[in-house]
């Protein structure tokens, strides 16, 4: 088995870095922030699927390196593969996570709530910021596999996470 | 109420969640790439790890404290012991020691041999002043003023400078005796 660090190390590191680039660094253009964290999660995604890959052959077609990322990357990353795949045959995936360890985990920033603005959307601006990340990590296994696409998350029936990936033709 | 015994470092890491390593690398390392590019001086990018690293030991230490049962430390030199002995070990799953104290015991050095953030990195002749693990001087720093603890810490050896382990400074500036948070006439 490999290296292993308390969960709370990760946990912490996503929070800050997700404040650090909304609160700080590019506090008046989330897009901005949010193109920085996905960036990130990018670079992440990248490495993490060279290494986890160096010793398979190469994916036969689309949907064979989609149930990699289902599977046995997700597996690496939280210890539970994706729940459910749905596509629509036509490049378009839907990878659903019943319970998404990241967003579980994830308190709110007490901070948040003393803002003027209301603190259920405050929250969900959070939370959808933080989801950029995970977003990058995706995108990032893809590109390394050769597979060039866009990923979205969608959070309507949380726990549950559903990351939506879209190959570009 | 009886008195909990203290746990020691291996005991609680061994019972927390676990994540692969590899993850947590990595992410520093792209974190640490993107501040780099973001930030362009490296003098800045020192500091907004160790702001970073702050403000997780802000949080951290709560966790810390309910996990480890540790009660109020008689002096610094414990103090710095329960970090590199528990702080370290059930966090980051390596344990530090506690070296080069000063006369009057306000000055150590907490050592690392093996520190899971610098796995695979190898820093480019660009980056020759950056502090790569600053955000865990931060984190020190952080969770000491939690207790009322102003520190300074500082790197003095560094393995990706060429140094044979991490050597972390920590000064004790000044203890805060602790006040009751509320005034009355405010």
């Amino acid at each position: 088995m490999g290296r292993e660090v308390s969960e709370s190390c990760i946990d912490s590191l996503l929070t800050e870095m997700v404040s650090s680039y909304c609160n700080r660094f590019y506090s008046n253009t989330p897009e901005l922030a949010a193109r920085r964290i996905e960036a990130i999660g990018y670079q992440v995604g990248h490495q993490l699927s060279e290494r986890y890959t160096m010793e398979r052959p190469r994916f036969t077609d689309h949907l064979e390196a989609i149930k990699f990322i289902c599977k046995d990357f997700w597996s690496e990353l939280f210890k539970k593969q994706i729940d459910n795949l749905k596509t629509n045959h036509k490049g378009t995936f839907v990878l659903q996570d019943n319970k998404f360890r990241w967003l579980s985990r994830m308190s709110g920033d007490p901070s948040v709530e003393n803002g003027t603005q209301d603190p259920e959307s405050k929250a969900a601006q959070a939370m959808s910021m933080y989801l950029y990340f995970p977003c990058g990590i995706i995108r990032g296994a893809l590109s390394n596999l050769g597979i060039p696409c866009a990923v979205s998350a969608d959070i309507s029936s949380l726990p549950a996470c559903s990351f939506v990936i879209r190959i570009k033709v | 109420m009886a008195p909990v015994a203290p746990r020691s470092g291996d005991a609680i890491f061994a019972s927390v969640e676990h994540v692969n390593a590899e993850l947590f690398t990595l992410t520093y390392g792209a974190i640490v790439r993107q501040l780099l590019t973001d930030l362009e001086e490296v003098e800045e990018v020192n500091k907004q790890l160790d702001q970073m690293g702050y403000n997780i030991g802000v949080r951290l230490i709560d966790e810390f404290l309910a996990k480890s049962n540790v009660s109020r430390c008689v002096d610094f030199k414990e103090t710095a012991d329960v970090i590199a002995k528990v702080g370290f070990k059930m966090f980051l799953g390596v344990g530090a020691s506690v070296t080069n104290w000063d006369a009057d015991g306000t000055c150590c050095s907490i050592v690392l041999e093996d520190n899971p953030l610098v796995d695979f990195v190898e820093l480019p002749d660009t980056c020759q002043g950056l502090y790569y693990c600053n955000i865990l001087s931060g984190v020190v720093r952080g969770a000491l003023e939690m207790v009322s603890m102003k520190t300074e810490v500082t790197w003095v050896r560094d393995m990706l400078r060429g140094d044979d382990a991490f050597e972390l400074q920590v000064k004790l500036l000044k203890q805060v005796p602790e006040e009751y948070p509320y005034k009355d006439d405010e």
